[in-house]
């Protein structure tokens, strides 16, 4: 891919904080998100998430590396990146003695809005974020995930080319989060390019086409989710017997399925094997159990979630690895 | 060729000059937030417009009569002028205040992340604080002239000490911007809201630096606010003739413009370099 078809492309970005701990920050940072996708960026506390937003939404400068969004040098030219971008950072940035409908108004006016559309849009924005009853209470008087509405809401005010969320949803009920999902869903159809943090790697399984892991200000690991998940995680195959009695012969007939090592809850009764061929398995292991004659009360197949791939890569993974995924 | 070229410089300057339109709409857009900032919480503004009244009546009432003025005048006539002068520096803290506010709660890096120039921004401040002083000073006069406080020069003589008030104002925003870019939050305004004070009484506004110890009084001469203070005071024929200290209106235009100088830049580098 080129710049063109890229919303972002960073190469080998490099970010060491004056007076910051050795390593903290970036150290070769590489990301490529195409125009009209969303990307997850994925990584423990510290990883260098905000980071790197910070350096792509032009607010931080980068020692090292380039880095373009939407077409555009964040460096040289920070002011043409600024004309296209909307940034959702990770602490809502409102005007705390204003109003939700004053907030509105103010940042569409300075996005140079003539006041009628930035009135209306107000009022739809207040409609979209659920913020109609609160419109006129001062946003220090909001509720956590009220707030970070309204700081959603005051980002989208014309919608932006490239969207960076950093964190959109920490702090809101499962409703708010709905919203703020839809809210992105509805710009991604519009055509923006979205490159979101997030702590909950279910977000990041909902939303983004691509993922990129990061680890001590660099990327582990970059694909799909399914790609991650293939890759780094694991299937499961669990089975409840019927008796406890049963356990040593269910035990057997497992082993030959099992890609690894057998995990054994005698107390509810459940055994669950790693597999790598899942529909092989499925089949095999119902008709041993079959032929064997021993009940089973449940069978299901687990398949590996991106937590999971989370936790491995940031356990066993030396930071050196390259993505592995085709 | 020729008219290619005119056209060109024609369209850019064109576009220089929708650029600084749009610098003063925006400026403008911020200041008219600080005016709703005033309206939703109007107990902050207003005391701070009234404090320098309950200085004046502390001052006036209570010590005046302790305290030697020069000769010809009344403790009184003495003391506006000089707490005209205060109320320009208390305008510091509103100024620092505002400026950190906006730096911790991300309203300054959402401004930096639009389209929009920082001059825009600066320039908002400058016109909100601007119009804070205005009216902190027109409330501070009104009340000095119910109680009794004159000024014997002319109307023209009586605006020109105003507008070195202002001066003085505008000097100590550019601090004040400064000062609240390099806070670490908004609790260190508490700082210098403790500061204000020595500053204050280090300086002719409260006493006749004649009564200091010698190398106090030298410094206190010194201080901008006794600058701004002793041309007020020459402007509005509110001293005796000992205190009609000779250059103090050269010096209360120069001095705020020295401030300006070193402030102004060190602001705006300081806002550039705020993505390190
Ligand atoms: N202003 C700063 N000065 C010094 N070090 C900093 C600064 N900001 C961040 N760091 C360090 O840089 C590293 C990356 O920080 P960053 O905020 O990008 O992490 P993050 O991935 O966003 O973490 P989180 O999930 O907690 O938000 C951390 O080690 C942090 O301590
Ligand atoms: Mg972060």
């Amino acid at each position: 891919m080129n710049s063109r078809t890229s919303a972002v492309l960073a190469s080998g970005v490099r970010k060491q904080y004056a007076g910051g701990a050795e390593g903290a920050g970036l150290n070769g940072f590489d990301l490529e998100v195409g125009a009209g996708t969303v990307c997850g960026l994925l990584g423990p506390n510290g990883a260098g998430k905000t980071t790197a937003i910070k350096i792509l939404a032009t607010l931080l400068a980068l020692d090292a590396g380039q880095a373009r969004v939407a077409g555009f040098n964040v460096v040289t030219e920070a002011a043409l990146v600024r004309q296209h971008i909307g940034l959702v950072g990770q602490y809502a940035a409102i005007d705390e003695i204003l109003t939700c409908r004053q907030n509105l108004m103010l940042f569409g006016r300075l996005n140079h809005l003539s006041g009628r559309n930035a009135r209306q849009r107000a009022d739809h924005l207040l409609e979209q974020f659920d913020l109609v009853a609160a419109a006129n209470t001062p946003a220090s008087k909001l509720s956590g995930g009220m707030r970070r509405r309204l700081d959603l809401a005051v980002s989208l005010i014309v919608s932006p080319q490239v969207l960076f969320v950093d964190e959109p949803t920490t702090g809101l009920d499962p409703a708010g989060r709905l919203e703020v999902w839809a809210a992105i869903r509805t710009l991604v159809r519009e055509g923006t390019t979205v490159l979101l943090t997030t702590q909950y790697l279910e977000e990041a399984d909902q939303l983004a086409d691509r993922i990129s892991m990061l680890k001590a200000g660099r990327v582990i690991a970059e694909g799909t989710p399914d790609d991650l998940k293939s890759t780094f995680g694991t299937n499961w195959l669990d089975i409840v017997v019927d008796g406890v009695a049963d356990i040593d012969a269910a035990k057997a007939i497992l082993q030959p399925f099992a890609a690894g090592e057998l995990h054994i809850d005698a107390e509810s009764r459940r055994i669950s094997i790693p597999v790598q061929d899942r529909i092989r398995a499925l089949t095999g292991v119902t008709t041993a159990f079959e032929d064997a004659q021993i009940a089973l009360e449940d069978l299901s197949l687990r398949r590996p979630t991106l937590d999971e791939v989370f936790l491995h890569l940031n356990s066993s993974v030396p930071t050196n690895r390259q993505p592995e995924v085709a | 060729m020729v008219t290619l070229q005119s056209s060109r410089s024609v369209q850019s300057s064109q576009a220089a000059m929708a650029r600084l339109g749009w610098v003063f709409a925006d400026a403008w857009t911020i200041a008219v937030r600080d005016l709703q900032h005033w309206r939703q919480q109007p107990g902050i503004v207003i005391f701070n417009w009234v404090f320098p009244i309950l200085i004046v009546l502390m001052f006036g009432l209570l010590f005046g009569g302790a305290i030697v003025v020069p000769e010809g005048t009344s403790y009184f006539e003495f003391l506006m002028p000089g707490m005209f002068a205060v109320t320009m520096l208390f305008g510091l803290e509103t100024t620092m205040m505002a400026v950190t506010t906006d730096a911790a709660k991300g309203v300054t890096d959402r401004f930096r992340s639009m389209p929009m120039s920082a001059s825009a921004v600066v320039l908002g401040r400058c016109i909100a604080d601007m119009l804070n002083s205005i009216v902190g000073l027109v409330i501070l006069a009104v009340t000095g002239l119910v109680l009794g406080w004159r000024w014997h020069g002319s109307v023209g003589a009586a605006f020109a000490a105003f507008g070195l008030l202002l001066l003085l104002r505008f000097a100590l925003l550019w601090v004040g911007i400064f000062m609240g870019l390099n806070a670490k939050g908004p609790e260190s305004v508490a700082t210098i809201q403790v500061l204000v004070w020595p500053v204050s009484f280090l300086s002719n506004v409260f006493v006749d630096p004649a009564t200091m110890p010698a190398w106090l009084g030298a410094i206190a001469q010194w201080n901008p606010l006794s600058v701004t203070s002793s041309a007020a005071r020459t402007l509005f024929e509110n001293a005796g003739t000992s205190w009609a200290a000779e250059n103090a209106v050269l010096l209360a235009i120069l001095m705020p413009l020295v401030i300006t100088a070193v402030f102004l830049p060190l602001s705006v580098r300081k806002f550039r370099h705020l993505n390190q």
